[in-house]
């Protein structure tokens, strides 16, 4: 298949990166297909994290090259930006903001009307305290509320980097029905994990990262 | 389906080809500027009479004045580099504007140097707020910052993409820089150093003008071919990495 | 319309800026306060003769206007950094210099404030009379803080995300603003009449022209720097 074919939304050829002396990623390669959930498995350090980051155009690569439905995150980084949602291991919430200011700002950034913010704080269940700054949640209700920017955004990739850490039973079935919701709609995940029970109902395979290779797919 | 296997280090396209062979900047030119200093100096050294004021302490000002001309001709060539590698992201271009910007360093130090030297007998004291003295210095504080930039940053692609855009703004200051300190110091007295220059000096001062623009080719070069190595050295350790286990 | 998104883009980030700093009492209530106490002590030190205090004024006010400035500057990035909230700027689509522009306006309005503050304390602490023609010292200030804010802006996005981010920014940045500081402090001292040998109009020109041609330059290269 050549790359930019309409059916891959992510493709990964050979992908280095060096951090200093050191290589995180030592030639990865991987592609996604649209419609389908994909899990990065791996210990800490394995490079993870970073492959996730190139694909966001958060890192540029030192060798190698990806693309986000056939856009280069290097050449076409705008284009790039515009398809992908990213969750980072932080929420990257204001503190001193309120919940729903938070939001706005985000409606504001991705061009949206602020309706758009009330309906994504109800589905994730945080309207009751849209009014209230955010550095008093709880790390639970971060993430949701991280969650409820995803939600607003609506893209087309999903990038997650461990998704699931700090969120109870309840935010764990949230956050699955709203990247189900995604996937099954023609988008694609791509999700980095250490533990592989929370999402496993919902993921076509996985791919196993260790010391910046891809070591096992299944 | 199963991930495409190791991929070629070769195929990457962010790296430049001729990285891999450096440059080698022949040792023909270290003799041949070394020669030049010499004769440069011995001429001024022998022609020029006694100055009226300083004496033969005026023979400070061959090395001196040149040394402060090759200070803004480095800074020309780290804007002209920087702004190069922004257009184009040639990595050689970052490595070259990193060089001059060292050199450029080390002339303005000197020039400040033999400034204060020059200072002492002239004005009794090391340092005056003079125009020019006072341009040379923010200038060099200038180029501090531009490498203290480059040694805080480790990202090779950040430090490249950074320090070109800092090296190419601080050059856009230069003009300004010595606008207005001259403009600072000169509607209070009349500049301090002599506008005029008998012509007994000229020939030498030009000749030693020539000379060590000739040992600022030659150390920016021998910098650039030091730079150059390094990298090549990374790039074998890339190779290394994408490669073998 | 893509100007108005834009436009509203540049909005969100300076309000959310200006809203953050206001509500981290940490934020603005410290920067200001700094700049008083640098005043204090400076006059503490040139202190206390009433003529010696006068002549230095403009000096003294411009001083800790650049080195609480800097911690402002920093702080504008920092707040992004610590919460990992600059991924999520960074990601959102759009062209980067309305992340720029946005921060820009926040450290003109942030700066603003301060500096309406310290140069109030300077007035009392100094003994300064104010001249008939105020607005024109006004018209300075603002020019200085323009470009202070600009280069401020532009080389903390570099220094708050390098290893010594506390004393890279004043090394880059204070002697960039030579130009700045001569400009200002030797125009306000001729219209405040200390300095009648010099004359403050083309001292005005001249920071008109380095706003400009930074303001260019940064927005050019900010595209460059940002970028992960």
């Amino acid at each position: 298949m050549v790359n930019g074919q309409p059916d891959r939304a992510i493709n990964v050829i050979g992908l280095g990166k060096r951090f200093g002396a050191r290589w995180v990623l030592r030639g990865v390669s991987l592609e996604v297909r649209r419609g389908e959930a994909v899990a990065l498995l791996g210990p800490n350090g394995s490079g993870k994290s970073t492959v996730l980051r190139i694909l966001g155009t958060l890192l540029n690569p030192n060798s190698g090259s990806a693309s986000v439905n056939g856009l280069d995150v290097v050449r076409d980084a705008s284009g790039v930006r515009g398809q992908v949602g990213y969750l980072a291991h932080t929420p990257g919430l204001y503190d001193d903001l309120t919940a729903r200011e938070n939001l706005r700002f985000a409606a504001d950034m991705l061009g949206l009307p602020y309706a758009a913010v009330e309906s994504s704080l109800e589905r994730v269940g945080l309207a009751h305290v849209a009014g209230d700054r955010v550095r008093g949640f709880s790390a639970g209700m971060q993430r949701r509320l991280a969650l409820a920017r995803l939600v607003l955004q609506d893209p087309r990739v999903l990038l997650l980097d461990e998704p699931y850490s700090n969120l109870d039973a309840d935010g764990v079935e949230l956050m699955n029905s709203v990247i189900a919701g995604i996937v099954r709609s023609g988008g694609a995940l791509l999700v980095a994990l250490h533990e592989l029970a929370p999402a496993k109902a919902m993921l076509d395979r996985t791919l196993t990262l260790v010391e910046g290779r891809i070591e096992g797919a299944h | 389906m199963k991930p495409e296997g190791q991929l070629n280090s070769s195929s990457d396209r962010l790296r430049d080809p001729s990285a891999a062979r450096p440059p080698r900047t022949s040792i023909w030119l270290a003799f041949v500027s070394i020669g030049a200093v010499i004769v440069a100096q011995t001429y001024a050294i022998l022609t020029s009479p006694a100055e009226g004021d300083m004496g033969h302490l005026q023979k400070i000002m061959y090395v001196h004045v040149p040394a402060a001309w090759m200070t803004f001709l480095s800074f020309f060539v780290v804007f002209a580099f920087s702004v190069r590698y922004l257009w184009q992201r040639r990595e050689n271009d970052d490595l070259l504007a990193a060089s001059a910007a060292e050199v450029g360093a080390t002339f303005n130090g000197l020039t400040l140097m033999l400034g204060m030297i020059w200072g002492r007998p002239a004005w009794g004291v090391w340092w005056v707020w003079d125009a020019r003295l006072t341009s040379t210095l923010v200038l060099f504080l200038i180029f501090v910052g531009y490498l203290a930039l480059r040694a805080f940053t480790d990202d090779t692609q950040q430090k490249a993409r950074w320090s070109a855009a800092v090296g190419a703004i601080g050059a856009l200051n230069v003009p300004i820089v010595y606008m207005s300190v001259k403009w600072w110091r000169t509607l209070h007295q009349p500049p301090s150093s002599p506008a005029t220059l008998d012509p007994r000096y000229t020939m030498g001062l030009r000749l030693n003008a020539i000379a060590l623009l000739l040992v600022m080719i030659y150390f920016i070069r021998k910098r650039y071919e030091i730079a150059r190595l390094e990298r090549a050295t990374e790039h074998m350790a890339e190779a290394a990495a994408m490669g073998g286990k | 319309m893509t100007w108005r998104d834009d436009w509203r883009r540049v909005r969100a980030i300076a309000r959310k800026d200006v809203t953050t700093e206001l509500r981290a009492k940490a934020g603005f209530n410290s920067v200001a306060s700094l700049g008083v106490t640098i005043l204090i002590l400076l006059g503490l030190a040139l202190g206390p003769d009433a003529e010696a205090l006068r002549n230095a004024s403009v000096g003294a006010v411009w001083l800790a206007t650049l080195f609480s400035g800097v911690l402002a500057f920093n702080r504008s990035f920092q707040v992004e950094l610590e919460s990992g909230a600059l991924e999520p700027l960074l990601l959102y689509p759009g062209p980067r210099w309305t992340i720029f522009a946005g921060k820009l306006l926040g450290n003109l309005i942030f700066l603003t404030l301060m500096v309406a503050i310290v140069v109030a304390a300077g007035i009392v602490l100094f003994g300064v009379q104010i001249p008939a023609d105020w607005p024109s010292l006004i018209g300075v200030l603002a020019l200085g803080v323009v470009g202070l804010v600009v280069l401020g802006t532009f080389y903390a996005s570099m220094a708050s995300r390098s290893r010594a981010r506390e004393v890279l920014l004043p090394l880059l940045l204070f002697p960039m603003l030579v130009p700045v500081l001569l400009a200002a402090t030797t125009a306000s001292k001729a219209l405040l009449g200390a300095d009648v040998m010099h004359e403050a109009g083309a001292w005005i020109r001249l920071l008109v022209a380095y706003d400009l041609v930074f303001l260019i330059a940064t927005f050019i290269a900010f595209e460059h720097v940002i970028e992960a």
